[in-house]
């Protein structure tokens, strides 16, 4: 059974799907959807903690290149138990904050979240650049689906936003991987890496490789490339900003990884690409721009989500030094970043929940109504900012290191002076949450009581996110052994 | 006389792009992108890339103009708003457009033999695949089998867009019959005044050749699904044939008879079949002892049998969903509204009052907005977005 490992933990969601449009009860495909994910989580801790080594999976019983190979390493088994254990988390929301005419139809809503999950995740296990494409669509079309089911018009502009800049990006990254396997002749990623020496100096090659990397980078939501992420992560029913805000990019950011590691090769890409050098501005310039835009949102989902472009900044910056140390981080981040990010999604959810919308005004005040739900939301904003104590500085202290370790002190400096751009917009909301009066003339609140479903996971994402930074170990020492075997020494 | 041919084939590919970029009447567009997609068929064909180019003439010529024409019966033909250069996106198209004509600079030559996909595992499949699964139609065995996750994955696709579409057309199902009285704004059209949809259905030629014409496309369909281990066709292209066949009777009969004889609910099901049955023939090979998706165990002895088993099988369940999918993206589309789709009434008496003309339908304010994507864009730069842009 446990070879079976890295199938099942795409095969679960992707055949509940279906499972739940058959069955077609209401109740049922709940249930069936969040124990789908759980399964699927179960699987993905059960590789990550077993394995000793990477771990091939040959689809169809093909041999690698052949056949399409499954191939799950260290940091592979990690994204993956982040992304199932969040999508568990996640569809805890169920239909909240869905438009009214779901009701009565929540089996397709919850068949495209299956179906997203079983994307990201197959993307994440596979070992064949077509496949990612094929993983990469089944995703990015549910996700468009349920970003246009959120309550709100403006959800149907995200969505169609989002369409057309995801759509472009998937395009590039076929275009790209058609480009490669005509260099190459395979798609297996083992079998690429070992030939791409012999064709990296042709033109064909290096327009393969951008191509990838504008693709990824449009999914991935870099600098300027970034534009559908705010209406997206705002303007979606929760359970559906939650998990994107801690997988989709983060999945985006593991496959971006996989090209120039994986696939390519950090000599090549650095060395003669000097992708670094493109991706190191960008990088600084969404860690400024993201964060300041955050300061001035009139909305927490929208705040959160400026915030998430600040931080893939962070992560694009731990890659663009294109050292072992630098993957480190970023894979850390990218941890730290996903179960932080969830949280806050998950609280903010919870607060909308009772106050009707998600104007950060409305929440004046309301610090001493919800003591835990605001203390929840303070102690993910401090992860955000990366105060000790939290999984938020584990990752920034590593990302700190790498980049004194590649002996540029201003990178330390301007990291330093962002974060207190994070430590202005957290503090904006705990300002309102907890300084100001209520509003005179506020509506009254939903429901006396803070409602289960959407803090005990918010809750236990923020205990997660808090015990982490206190036994740092446990993530660093699994997250440097992921970086090791991935970068193997490459450099 | 093959080089011509491309040339001709690639003159025209050009003019048709050139044409589609500059129309504006979204009807003729849409014929435009059919008359695209079967100019590449043709192509393919002169590549002797048939089974690309079957699907290509199938789906891209045929089924996705058809759907097309389904969307715009719920917007309007014409183009919303004048077209102006936008500097930036065209310098962005001409970056793109250049780094993939230097991208070619360095391709090996079309149909090089020492090219490298022409190498190892292209030759692994040509020397082996006779005797690993047995099927004349080497491109079904590499599709089913040796990519088997890759079209699974596909038809993963196929579904979330039929999810997709229920998901988000499906609560608003027309189910009232229409109405000739419409209060309430007219459509803007620049179609002259005319009864195009109404029209189709009273001509008895179209009925009754339409009548003549549908079992031999679901024979045909039929035909496709199983030949594909022979020559070009499988699962897709019969799904497509398939449902084409049903669209046809929606189109002459109009959608709401053909969700009386095929009702959604069912479909929603059956697309949800086909995607098992594809899944499922992995998990047994699981429960056998096999990999997700490796037919040889189904017949120890012999496994290129159970290849052909398992290949049966997941064509089987790609044939199933595509056309379920394919037949529920029409029927959600052109039932949502009854301009399409007015109810057609078979009896005669009935027919005059409740034929409706496409262009006296009232649009309902609701859809007013997925009328035009672009204004929506433009409603929703002006609300918050706009006063939150990223200072740059």
């Amino acid at each position: 059974m446990s070879e079976h490992l890295p199938i099942l933990m795409v095969l679960v969601p992707l055949l509940s799907a279906p499972l739940v449009v058959f069955i077609k009860h209401r109740k049922a495909s709940r249930v069936i959807a969040t124990l789908a994910c759980a399964l699927s989580a179960c699987a993905a801790w059960t590789l990550a903690l077993q394995m000793s080594s990477a771990v091939s999976y040959p689809l169809g019983g093909w041999r690698p290149a052949i056949g399409i190979e499954l191939r799950v390493d260290f940091a592979g088994a990690y994204v993956a138990a982040i992304v199932s254990t969040i999508a568990t988390f996640a569809i805890s929301l169920g239909t909240r904050g869905t438009r009214e005419d779901v009701v009565g139809r929540e089996m397709f809503f919850y068949a495209a979240f299956l179906m997203c999950v079983a994307g990201l995740m197959g993307m994440v296990v596979t070992g064949d650049a077509f496949n990612v494409f094929v993983f990469l669509e089944i995703s990015s079309l549910s996700t468009y689906t349920l970003v246009a089911m959120g309550k709100e018009r403006r959800a149907l502009t995200a969505a169609l936003n989002y369409l057309f800049l995801g759509t472009l990006g998937g395009t590039f990254v076929l275009i790209g991987i058609g480009l490669m396997y005509q260099m190459t002749g395979t798609l297996n990623a083992a079998a690429v890496s070992a030939r791409i020496r012999e064709v990296e100096h042709l033109r064909t090659t290096h327009v393969a490789f951008a191509f990838l990397a504008v693709g990824l980078g449009i999914k991935l939501a870099v600098f300027p490339l970034h534009q559908w992420l705010p209406g997206a992560y705002s303007q979606a029913p929760h359970a559906v900003s939650s998990f994107l805000a801690g997988t989709a990019t983060k999945v985006m950011y593991f496959q971006l990884i996989r090209v120039v590691v994986s696939f390519f090769g950090v000599a090549y890409v650095f060395d003669t690409l000097h992708f670094g050098d493109f991706l190191l501005p960008l990088s600084l310039v969404a860690m400024f721009a993201g964060s300041l835009s955050a300061i001035f949102q009139p909305s927490l989902r929208r705040l959160l989500a400026y915030s998430s472009i600040g931080q893939v900044g962070y992560l694009t910056l731990a890659l663009s030094l294109g050292t072992e140390a630098g993957l480190n981080a970023g894979l850390l981040h990218l941890g730290a970043h996903a179960v932080t990010k969830t949280a806050l999604f998950l609280i903010a959810a919870a607060f909308i929940a009772q106050v009707g919308d998600d104007r950060l005004d409305r929440l004046s005040g309301l610090g001493k109504r919800y003591p835990l739900l605001s203390l929840g939301f303070v102690l993910g904003g401090l992860s955000l900012i990366g105060v000790p104590g939290t999984v938020g500085f584990v990752s920034k202290w590593a990302l700190l290191e790498a980049v004194l370790a590649g002996g540029r002190p201003w990178l330390a400096f301007l990291i330093l002076a962002s974060s207190m751009l994070a430590v202005v917009y957290v503090f904006r909301v705990v300002e309102v949450l907890y300084f100001r009066a209520p509003l005179a003339n506020a509506p009254p609140l939903a429901r006396e009581r803070a409602d289960w479903g959407s803090w005990v996971p918010a809750g236990l994402l923020v205990l997660v996110s808090v015990g982490l930074g206190v036994w740092s170990e446990l993530p660093s020492e699994y997250v440097a052994t992921a970086a090791q075997s991935l970068f193997g020494g490459a450099r | 006389m093959e080089t011509a041919i491309t040339v001709v084939l690639f003159v025209l590919l050009l003019a048709t792009a050139i044409i589609l970029g500059r129309q504006r009447n979204l009807f003729a567009a849409s014929m435009l992108t059919g008359i695209f997609s079967l100019v590449s068929a043709g192509l393919f064909t002169v590549m002797e890339a048939v089974d690309v180019a079957f699907t290509e003439a199938a789906v891209g010529a045929g089924i996705s103009t058809v759907l097309m024409l389904a969307t715009l019966s719920l917007t309007e033909d014409v183009e919303a708003r004048e077209k102006k250069i936008s500097w930036p996106a065209l310098a962005v198209v001409v970056l793109t457009g250049g780094a993939l004509i230097y991208g070619t600079l360095d391709m090996p030559n079309f149909g090089d033999p020492h090219a490298v996909v022409h190498g190892e595992i292209a030759r692994y499949y040509i020397d082996r695949s006779w005797d690993e699964i047995g099927l004349p139609n080497m491109v079904t065995s590499i599709l089913a089998s040796y990519r088997g996750s890759d079209t699974f994955g596909e038809l993963g696709v196929v579904f979330v867009a039929g999810t997709s579409v229920l998901l988000l057309l499906g609560g608003r199902r027309s189910e009232l019959p229409a109405s000739g009285e419409s209060p309430g704004h007219e459509r803007p059209s620049s179609r002259p005044p005319g009864k195009r949809h109404a029209h189709v259905r009273e001509m008895p030629v179209v009925r009754t050749v339409a009548k003549v014409m549908l079992p031999y496309i679901v024979l045909f369909a039929f035909y496709v699904q199983a030949h594909g281990d022979f020559g070009p066709g499988g699962g897709f292209q019969a799904g497509v044939i398939l449902a084409t066949a049903f669209i046809l009777f929606g189109l002459v009969f109009g959608p709401q008879e053909l969700v009386r004889h095929v009702p959604p609910e069912r479909l929603e099901r059956i697309m949800a079949v086909g995607l098992m049955i594809y899944g499922g023939v992995g998990v047994v090979a699981m429960l056998l002892g096999g990999q997700f998706l490796a037919y040889g165990v189904f017949t120890p002895s012999h496994p290129s049998h159970g290849h052909h088993y398992g290949i049966f099988m997941v064509e089987l369940g790609v044939g199933i969903t595509v056309s379920a999918v394919m037949i529920i993206i029409y029927a959600t589309f052109a039932t949502r509204r009854p301009s399409l789709a007015p109810q057609v009434v078979l009896d005669a008496e009935d027919r005059c009052e409740t034929e409706v003309s496409a262009d006296d339908v009232p649009l309902v304010p609701e859809e007013r907005a997925l009328r035009s994507g672009a204004d929506l864009l433009a409603e929703g730069a002006a609300g918050t977005d706009a006063a939150s842009e990223v200072p740059s």
